[in-house]
């Protein structure tokens, strides 16, 4: 399970954004060097899944962008970004800082206060899971993850995406968020870095506004050959090397949003990530090695078809109520439970004729 | 906060209909340098709202952009319009002042260069 977290790293369970990001907070975490680290190697991955087209600038959306950590990053990679942020003091580090980005003050739970398509792409860092706390007595989560959505998809230009990185406490919450980015018209899934990491494990809500292009497909996770991803697991139990399992690589490969060529890239960034500093967990990895997935994909029309068919199916193969078979089903299980049942005899479950 | 990033803003007050193009009260305008890249800009006019621009321009006492924009810009042809363009998205602050929906009437305060968009709860 990498749903991880106890009260103490989940600020989310301590006060609203606002108030737990106060002054001594926002500086703190501008001070520190392995959360700038953190932050700004998840940016410079959601700017990767952007798949913005190479050499041109681009105007991107941060939203949650804080003291403007992930903004650097898209100012380095060369793109002209706005921030959001519902704490003022965390924008007031940003401004100290002098990021290049325009910054404004905002609950994204309200709505994104943009016109429609003005942004080429939206990236979110540890923001999102936010929404789903009820910080006042009038929050619903479900209403703000609605408005939220269905304002960032409008500000998105028509074919865009919006990578939100995130920390899901719950399945229930990723299902929770997925389903209300669904309903707002976004297409798309979740990537999983580092599925087998409790610890580094990462998740990428990736989310196309509109058409994608005949260039974009829409991701569809692809297993490996078995043959690779064995080889890849024994690896991991002879030299206890986490690297060579992490990222998309594991299991459910190239989700179709990848150019063939980026793979190589990829890896090589692995190689880097797992050097982050995220040692002392080897031990944690052998229970989960061998799980394949490491996206979860919505489901789709056909997934839903085939559930509810094979709900039928099992009805059908259940004895009908009243029927020998039943009798003789329910009687055993209440003789499991310990209850005084009846003796089985010929005129157990028997039809009675017809009339007196 | 950057005229090009005012041309963005909306206002998403509960029940406002005519959210676009907030007013500008500036108190305090900076101008602030920065590097011109006109495939940017030219690439990014196709969404503003040249209308709204030009009254934030005048908000903010800046003069030389053209009453009217050329349908389509070209980087040769019109390079000093592209510069007064680059001018007055990209280098124009407005650091202390107040945007005012012109629906209804909200007041959004900008201070240190923020402009403050978050509601109370009745107004979502």
């Amino acid at each position: 399970s990498g749903f991880s977290g106890t009260e103490m790293s989940r600020p989310e369970h301590v006060a609203p954004a606002d108030v737990f990001y106060d002054r001594d907070e926002a500086k703190k975490y501008a001070a520190s060097s392995r959360m700038i680290q953190i932050q700004s190697a998840m940016a410079s991955r959601a700017i990767e899944l952007l798949h913005l087209p190479p050499g041109r600038p681009a105007h991107i959306l941060d939203i949650g962008c804080g003291s403007g950590l992930s903004g650097e990053a898209l100012s380095e990679a060369g793109h002209s970004w706005v921030g959001v942020d519902i704490s003022a003091d965390m924008l007031g580090v940003a401004v100290t800082r002098e990021v290049e980005g325009d910054l404004v003050l905002s609950d994204m739970g309200q709505g994104l206060n943009f016109r429609p398509g003005v942004f080429d792409g939206a990236i979110s860092i540890s923001a999102i899971q936010w929404l789903c706390n009820a910080d006042h007595a009038d929050h619903t989560p479900q209403k703000r993850l609605k408005r939220f959505f269905q304002t960032l998809y409008s500000c998105l230009a028509a074919g865009s995406r919006a990578i939100l990185q995130f920390y899901p406490e719950t399945p229930p919450q990723v299902t929770l968020i997925t389903q209300a980015a669904m309903r707002a018209g976004f297409s798309g899934g979740l990537v999983v870095d580092y599925p087998n990491s409790t610890k580094a494990k990462k998740y990428f809500l990736c989310l196309f506004a509109g058409e994608a292009g005949v260039d974009q497909p829409a991701p569809r996770p692809k297993y490996k050959s078995a043959k690779r991803r064995k080889k890849r697991v024994k690896t991991t139990h002879e030299d206890g090397d986490e690297a060579s399992m992490m990222t998309d690589e594991g299991g459910p490969e190239q989700d179709g949003m990848e150019v063939e060529g980026e793979e190589e890239e990829e890896e090589e960034e692995e190689g880097e990530r797992s050097t982050e500093g995220q040692g002392g967990e080897g031990g944690e990895e052998d229970e989960t090695v061998a799980a394949p997935a490491s996206t979860v994909l919505y489901s789709t029309e056909e997934d839903r078809e085939s559930a509810s068919k094979l709900k039928k199916r099992l009805r059908k193969s259940r004895p009908s109520v009243k029927s020998k078979s039943w009798v003789a089903n329910k009687k055993q299980r209440y003789r499991q439970q310990g209850k005084t049942v009846k003796e089985d005899s010929k005129y157990s479950g028997r039809k009675r004729p017809g009339k007196f | 906060m950057r005229l090009f990033t005012h041309n963005h803003l909306a206002c998403v007050k509960k029940g406002c209909k005519q959210n676009f193009p907030l007013t500008i009260v500036p108190s305090k305008v900076e101008m602030e340098e920065s590097e011109m890249n006109s495939d940017f800009i030219i690439r990014m006019v196709d969404r503003l709202d040249y209308p709204a621009l030009l009254k934030a321009a005048t908000a903010c006492k800046l003069t030389g952009l053209p009453d009217k924009l050329p349908e389509r810009l070209d980087r040769k042809t019109h390079e000093a319009i592209i510069k007064q363009l680059h001018n007055a998205l990209m280098q124009v602050h407005v650091v202390e002042g107040e945007l005012a929906c012109p629906g209804c009437e909200r007041k959004y305060p900008i201070q240190n260069g923020v402009p403050n968009m978050r509601l109370s709860e009745d107004e979502v």
